[in-house]
């Protein structure tokens, strides 16, 4: 079976790293990466702990498919209380460190403590050991990635590490594997940092064994075919990546753009999917080169980018003129849309920097977009930024803010503490746009009335991947309903938030969705696992770990009065576009949301609740 | 009249030379419907997965049968996703 049945844990604060058996009860009820590494999470820590302090826990997981010859089984998972947000906080990546970690023979690496230097850990099949770091400390991602390879002798190894943002406890700070791909969001990178831990390499040579080796090559093999058949994920994605929705979700008035204030932006077309194919004005090259796969991934939407090697923002610095990690359509909004930015290149530069240095750049983005307001309305002024011009659409303001903010210098110190504390500090809360203090991402509620309830429900903040109903409000996946009503929204938003939390658990990508249903993964976990999976039991694991998360939530201080959204989205109606004069209807959805969840009024799961899932 | 014509992805090879950004504005005559000034393109009409007229989907059954006004912005996508 596609479990090793390996836990390593790791004490951070003694230097050990010890072998356990996986809870193979928890495994069945779980499946494993988000929800698995969850499970263990909770069990063993405190919900009130300070997500920086040694107390709190840090979990790498794989799912059962991880690793496997399953269609995207390169998605792994970082699991914490996440400092940005208070709440539970999961992360998902891509590229190639998970597989590689599960190929090594480990399942989960559970951190605990803190160590008194820095250190990376170092793990060779079912060798592991924690390795002075201090070399690295203070280097990027990439220059992290590069002197582990040199330091292990082995230009095979995989790696996930923080950059300086994570190490100065940047909010937002992501931790990056292969140097592009980012477990980014809700600062789990700052809790790495808090903890000293700088990088962890791997290398992993004894393989994946699945239980029934035929039947699991029948099933990935269909699974397949039907990626491969399908429009989106057989040409689609592949073409044009995520970045194709940028003139999508302008056109339908649904791209929150000058930090919310509008809803259309006029410079969309300039920084979108069709854009980045075609040649620059300035040197006739276009700004994509070509398109990538992470571990196992027949789809490869991902996105290569060389940038102008004279744009002011990488002239003169030759490791920015290379093929590097390009814009995906969540980070090209935030550097964007929502700062007003229409230059592609600085948009690919900063995005860049995130990986660079560690960050996320949706919370980068949107913050950097509510500091632009408060500058603009007088709220902070040159004496507070060092004499940067924060100005709605000013490229060259945005990368200067970037870097600081990467760095830890000037102004980008407060940048780094997200947007709900910087516009706290400014007196504008107002201005922030987020959820649980977690910046939303590139879909505005008032035109996508399904995405309010999204953002305002999620577990770890304002998120799209937690229930994408764009799929069905915008793209009509599986079916199209109508982005501009609330109706039946709340069925909607639930059952994608289950079917996305089984999705996740399993170790595969949620691309995958657009193509494959539960009906068609139950066949792979099937032949992967003990046991017997149908799409039903996975549409109940995913219920079991949405209750689950929102338990701790709960227990972590989170009330009904979390569940909501930004002022703006509520009170102010959209200026254009087919949403204008609508205000997102979350307070029409909510009750509806929590009775179909069996929640009390108060948003409470109720001990029927609980006890039905075994909770 | 005048519309906008707004052809994005692999459509965006039927536009007119001198579109930019991937639309461009046409002339169309009184009554035409959404599907005449496709086919007009030359776009494929298998490959219109996500049509919207200034923003607002229209369903497949219902292009034969939509008459454009002057002004309208008519958009249009083959199967795309992201997030």
């Amino acid at each position: 079976m596609a479990w090793t049945n390996n836990v390593l844990r790791v004490n951070l604060t003694d230097g050990t790293c010890k072998s356990e058996p996986l809870n193979t009860e928890w495994a069945k009820k779980y499946l494993g990466s988000r929800g698995l590494a969850t499970k263990y999470y909770v069990e063993e820590c405190d919900p009130k702990v300070d997500p920086l302090s040694a107390d709190n826990k840090l979990i790498f997981a794989t799912g059962p498919l991880t690793g496997t010859a399953a269609p995207t089984s390169g998605r792994w998972t970082v699991v914490t209380k996440g400092p940005l947000t208070g709440a539970i906080a999961c992360s998902n990546s891509g590229g190639f460190f998970g597989a590689e970690l599960k190929n090594a023979g480990w399942d989960m690496v559970i951190f605990e403590g803190k160590s008194a230097g820095p250190v990376y850990l170092d793990i060779k099949n079912d060798q592991a050991e924690l390795k002075d770091a201090s070399a690295m400390w203070g280097k990027s991602v990439w220059d992290t990635e590069d002197m582990l390879r040199e330091a292990c002798g082995d230009n095979d190894i995989r790696c996930a590490s923080i950059g300086q943002a994570g190490e100065s406890q940047v909010l937002f700070a992501g931790v990056i594997n292969d140097k592009d791909r980012a477990a980014g969001r809700s600062g789990v990178g700052a809790v790495m940092g808090s903890k000293n831990l700088k990088a962890v390499s791997c290398r992993g040579t004894t393989g994946t064994q699945v239980g029934d080796p035929m039947a699991f090559m029948q099933a990935t093999g269909a699974c397949n075919q039907i990626l491969a058949d399908n429009p989106v994920t057989g040409e689609g994605l592949p073409t044009y990546g995520t970045q194709v929705l940028m003139n999508v979700i302008n056109e339908t008035g649904a791209l929150p753009t000058h930090n919310s204030n509008d809803v259309q932006f006029d410079g969309a077309s300039k920084i979108g999917g069709e854009a980045m194919a075609e040649p620059r004005e300035s040197d006739g090259k276009a700004n994509l080169v070509s398109n990538a796969a992470c571990f196992g991934c027949p789809i490869s939407c991902q996105r290569r980018s060389q940038m102008d090697p004279n744009h002011f923002s990488v002239a003169g610095q030759p490791k920015y003129h290379g093929n590097e990690g390009g814009l995906e359509y969540e980070a090209a909004w935030a550097l964007g849309a929502a700062t007003g930015v229409q230059d592609l290149e600085a948009l690919t530069y900063c995005n860049y920097v995130c990986n660079e240095y560690g960050m996320d750049p949706i919370s980068l983005g949107s913050t950097v977009a509510a500091a632009m307001e408060l500058y603009k309305i007088g709220a902070i002024t040159d004496a507070d930024t060092g004499g940067l011009a924060l100005e709605f659409g000013s490229a060259e303001a945005l990368c200067k803010i970037c870097d600081q903010t990467g760095l830890g210098e000037g102004f980008g110190k407060e940048i780094g503490q997200g947007s709900r504390r910087m516009t706290e500090k400014y007196g504008h809360p107002e201005l922030s746009m987020t959820v649980k203090s977690q910046e939303f991402p590139a879909y505005d509620p008032r035109g996508i009335q399904g995405m309010g309830l999204t953002y305002a429900t999620s577990n770890r903040g304002a998120c799209h991947l937690r229930s994408y109903t764009v799929a069905s409000e915008i793209l009509g996946i599986p079916e199209k309903t109508d982005p501009l009503t609330s109706d039946g929204k709340a069925g909607l938003v639930m059952a994608f938030q289950d079917a996305t939390a089984a999705f996740d658990a399993a170790g595969i990508c949620i691309f995958t969705s657009f193509a494959l249903t539960l009906d068609d993964v139950a066949p792979m976990i099937n032949a992967d696992l003990d046991g017997e999976w149908s799409s039903e039991t996975l549409v109940e694991i995913g219920e079991r770990i949405w209750n689950l998360e929102r338990k701790f939530n709960m227990e972590a201080g989170f009330t009904a009065a979390d569940d909501t959204l930004p002022a703006r989205l509520l009170k102010d109606a959209a200026k254009t576009g087919p949403a204008k004069g609508k205000v997102s209807e979350l307070g029409k959805m909510l009750p509806e949301y929590y009775e179909l969840r069996g929640w009390t009024p108060e948003g409470v799961p109720s001990n029927e609740t609980l006890s039905r899932l075994e909770l | 009249m005048k519309i906008t014509l707004k052809l994005y992805a692999a459509l965006g090879k039927h536009l007119p030379d001198h579109a930019v950004r991937g639309e461009v504005e046409i002339d169309v005559d009184s009554g035409d419907t959404l599907e005449r000034v496709l086919v007009a393109h030359d776009v494929p009409l298998e490959h219109c997965h996500l049509v919207l007229v200034n923003g607002h989907y229209v369903a497949p059954s219902e292009r034969a049968g939509k008459v454009l006004e002057d002004g309208d912005a008519l958009a249009v996508w083959p199967p795309v996703a992201g997030g």
